[in-house]
């Protein structure tokens, strides 16, 4: 089998990735992590497939339409948190708002933790959609031409 | 939900809800239905907004997101300048996305519609933000919101024209040294006061002369001026307008460089303020002798376009000049000629682009070849051209007239007689360039083979509708000045005050 | 030599000129569009770190919440490379009073935190902090130095949570060398918790609000570059190059005939 020990190498840390990449995603709101972070890990553990295992096999896994859908739902998620918050009567994202009767603003930890996740899944749909496009274009040149 | 106390943020929060789910609507219609019922749900909020705002007492509203209180939260402020911005930027794209239909169904592949919609109400999005907001980093972040749609949006005209990609990217590499610039100008600003919004950041520079404000000043200044396009900064701008798809032309022109120059306004006169010492050189050696100079070369460059498009692109920087030269009076005069001026371009470019956009849809070209006797065989779209083109010289009973007496009774009553008699000279030149091109299109004998020979009809209505209620708004605000006067006349007060009067 | 000084002392905002000038004069200077887009990144690095400079506290730690009210969010460790291992996710609290246990702890704490500059100073910091008078006030309290070292930890000070802190020794004492030497100085390190988290509310955090505005322009340069590179890749798809000047020769031609090329080649001979 071709490349075996870069294939191991990602089904072992495959999984890894994917866990820090939550870890960093629910420490986001009084810690360094966050969205952002989180949802970069995120598209890494699949780039990675995607390099040891070929575009194609990946794109099996998460096809763009997924990514194109997450990508709307995380920034839906964003947006939708800080409606939510003017619908319960607060300012746009008053995370207050969420649980007003909360001693120590628990609706703080609550929103900044939806928001997170909207911004994780957009910017990993994100990162993989670039991903996609770039390698996925068909290099018309030779080698040598380079 | 209190309606009227999140009426601030309403503009935004519409369509940058609404932009992602055109990604998932089926191709077809509904993409293009569903942004344009976003701006027009934007315009209604934008009236309402302009509406309280100017009839509060204290002339701002003020909205703190996340109600976190400025100077620590991001604050949106909205006074009777902005309100005037965002009722323009909004007005304008509830009239091009109706607009844009049957243009992108011509330039735009299929597959990239719902894109396409989705990043022009980003576009917007970023734009009414950049206009909104009372925190000077909050500008940044919604600047390059708006220009990497923009940048995105340039580039979908690479299906008629791959120039579009060049284009495209000279604009990213222009427009992004201009927003690190400003970046810059803000750290140093930040560094300076260690605050960030706008009315604290002009309380904290008052009486505050250090080389670190100054480089700030000079930083933003530039950073601006790439972004807004002042003269000899121009050199992304004519392409860009030139290979964009012809309703993104409509709408950027329209608005992308009035948001840039309100940023500007807003920056010399909230925040720095007439006791910043450099801000008489400023005036005088800088925003006076490039927006005149603006006003002559790139007019003149225009009339030697063969391009319509492209002759637009320059009167539009050239205009940008008139702008330029409004602000850099310093009195409430100039600041009112200014803010008009700001409008009334918008309303007179975005008709003539929509006019050209019709004319690639029958003809498939922007050269003036292409508009060889339009007028027997477009005439509405000709007409339509021919009035907007007159706005654009500035003939009495249109809005280009308004901004020029505007102009021309500031200059005076500031002292540069010799500014006023430069405006009427390039006003000239502005009649020379659409001169030739109404001449093209009324005496010209339409091409009856080749690749302009086009059936004889009009563009269809879902065009010439909108293209006609904003060659309207040319006529009627210039005839009524009631609103756009009397509004830039308080805003540019309401500045002024804060500014601290003439220097 | 005064002058000599005034250029080192502020050599970082060197390093953001000379990144600067270098990124400018790689946009402005090369004809590849690519590295055109190095150039403007190299552009808008130094922008970031001239931020971070704004940002700067002397003998400030980094901006992560560090204790005060630790049922709200549990702690982070100080954030460094490597800090991943679940050991390390302490709150600051007993991290500092890690620091204040008797000799050849800390050098176990060393190793732990991998003996980062980051760490040291933190572990200055606190040691420069009074510790005496924290001290009384604890005992004051009437919660006094319970008998075991693990105990000492559960007791709340200043209305401290006592489960998450428990969680939070229970997973810094997984190594055992911590194990060790929290053992070996039980009393102090009892003592030095308290005083840490009385500590905890005037750390010194050098800004956050420069890192914040950082990571906003870094998204956002991620997004121009992105942008950038697709726009070049259409390109090279759409003339087969990414040299400026060969692109606008092409365009000349495809405007202007083949003279154009003539002309082209004329004035670069």
């Amino acid at each position: 089998m071709e490349r075996l020990i870069l294939r191991v190498t990602t089904k072992l840390l495959f999984a890894p990735i994917i866990l820090f990449a939550l870890y960093v995603q629910f420490h986001g709101d009084y810690g360094p992590g966050g969205g952002f972070q989180a949802g970069v890990i995120f598209a890494v553990a699949f780039i990675l497939h995607a390099f040891c295992y070929g575009l194609d096999e990946t794109k099996k896994a998460v096809p763009q339409k997924a990514l194109t859908v997450a990508m709307v739902i995380g920034l839906l998620f964003y947006v939708g948190t800080g409606v939510a918050t003017m619908l319960l009567g607060a300012n746009l994202l008053g995370y207050d708002s969420i649980d007003p009767d909360s001693t120590h603003h628990a609706g703080q930890h609550y929103g900044i933790l939806l928001v997170e996740w909207g911004v994780g899944m957009c910017v990993a749909s994100t990162m993989m959609t670039i991903f996609y496009h770039f390698t996925g274009r068909e290099p018309d040149i030779n080698q040598e031409d380079w | 939900m209190n309606f009227a106390e999140q009426l601030p943020v309403l503009p935004i929060i519409t369509p940058l809800v609404m932009a992602p789910v055109t990604l998932l609507l089926p191709k077809g219609r509904a993409p293009w239905a569903w942004a344009t019922l976003a701006s027009w749900l934007t315009f209604a909020a934008c009236v309402f907004l302009l509406r309280e705002v100017s009839a509060s007492s204290a002339g701002f509203i003020s909205y703190h997101l996340g109600d976190w209180a400025p100077p620590l939260g991001i604050e949106y402020r909205v006074d009777l300048a902005n309100a005037l911005v965002l009722l323009l930027v909004s007005g304008i794209a509830s009239l091009v996305f109706p607009f844009a239909y049957r243009s992108v169904q011509l330039e735009i592949d299929e597959r990239q519609s719902s894109l396409f919609y989705g990043a022009l109400l980003i576009c917007m999005t970023g734009l009414l933000g950049v206009t909104i907001t009372g925190d000077a980093f909050n500008v940044f972040v919604f600047l390059e919101i708006s220009s990497l749609s923009t940048y995105a949006l340039i580039a979908m005209g690479a299906r008629r024209d791959r120039r579009a990609l060049t284009a495209s990217f000279n604009y990213l590499v222009m427009g992004t040294i201009g927003a690190t610039f400003f970046v810059i100008g803000i750290g140093l600003l930040y560094q300076a006061t260690g605050t960030l919004n706008m009315a604290d950041l002009h309380d904290k520079l008052a009486g505050n002369h250090s080389r670190v404000v100054d480089a700030g000043f000079a930083f933003i200044v530039v950073g601006m001026g790439l972004k807004l396009a002042m003269f000899p900064m121009h050199l992304w701008l004519p392409n860009a307008y030139t290979y964009a798809p012809s309703a993104v032309s409509a709408f950027i022109a329209a608005t992308a460089t009035k948001v840039a120059v309100y940023v500007l306004i807003r920056f010399l006169y909230s925040i720095f303020g007439f006791d910043f010492s450099f801000m008489g050189s400023a005036f005088t050696f800088v925003l006076l002798p490039l927006g005149l100079a603006g006003m002559f070369v790139a007019s003149f460059v225009a009339v030697f376009q063969d391009d319509v498009k492209r002759m637009l692109a320059y009167s539009s920087v050239a205009q940008i000049g008139y702008m330029l030269l409004g602000l850099s009076f310093a009195t409430v005069e100039g600041l009112t000629a200014s803010l008009v001026h700001v409008f009334n371009h918008a309303l007179m470019k975005g008709a003539l682009f929509m006019a050209v956009a019709c004319v690639v849809l029958r003809a498939g070209s922007h050269s003036v070849e292409a508009f060889a006797g339009l007028a027997r065989r477009m005439p509405f779209t000709t007409w339509a051209f021919i009035l907007s083109g007159l706005s654009l010289i500035g003939v009495p009973l249109t809005v280009g007239f308004i901004s020029k007496w505007y102009l021309l009774q500031a200059a005076f009553a500031a002292g540069h007689w010799y500014a006023g008699f430069l405006i009427v000279a390039s006003s000239l030149i502005a009649l020379l360039y659409v001169g030739r091109i109404v001449e093209v299109m009324v005496l010209r004998e339409p091409a009856e083979e080749g690749k302009y020979a086009i059936p004889a009809r009009d563009a269809p209505l879902s065009m010439l509708i909108p293209m006609w209620i904003m060659v309207a708004a040319n006529i009627y605000f210039g005839v009524n000045t009631e609103l756009t006067g009397e509004i830039a006349r308080r805003a540019a007060e309401a500045l002024m005050m804060v500014a601290g009067g003439a220097p | 030599m005064e002058w000599f000084d005034f250029v080192l002392e502020r050599y970082n905002y060197w390093i953001v000129i000379i990144l600067m000038m270098t990124g400018l004069y790689i946009v402005f200077a090369r004809g590849n569009l690519v590295k055109k887009i190095v150039g403007l990144n190299l552009f808008q690095t130094s922008v970031f770190i001239y931020y971070l400079t704004i940002g700067k506290i002397a003998g400030g730690t980094a901006p992560i919440y560090v204790g005060g009210e630790l049922d709200h969010g549990g702690g982070h460790g100080e954030e460094a490379p490597g800090h991943d291992a679940p050991g390390h996710d302490a709150p600051q609290g007993s991290d500092a009073s890690l620091h204040e246990t008797p000799e050849g702890a800390s050098d176990h704490v060393n190793d732990l935190f991998g003996g980062e500059a980051g760490s040291d100073k933190i572990a200055n910091d606190f040691a420069s902090n009074d510790l005496k008078e924290t001290l009384k006030d604890f005992q004051a309290q009437g919660a006094a130095a319970p008998t075991g070292g693990e105990a000492s930890l559960h007791t709340p000070p200043e209305g401290v949570d006592g489960k998450i802190a428990n969680d939070a020794f229970q997973n810094i004492k997984k190594p055992e060398s911590i194990e060790f030497s929290i053992g070996d100085g039980h009393e102090a390190g009892a003592n030095s918790l308290a005083d840490a988290v009385h500590q905890a509310s005037e750390v010194i955090y050098t800004n956050p609000l420069p890192h914040v505005l950082i990571l906003t322009a870094i998204v956002v340069g991620v997004a121009t570059t992105a942008v950038g590179l697709a726009l070049a890749v259409r390109i090279r798809e759409a003339y087969g190059t990414i040299e400026e000047d060969e692109l606008e020769v092409i365009d000349n031609v495809a405007e202007f005939g083949e003279e154009a090329r003539a002309r082209a080649e004329g004035a670069a001979s």
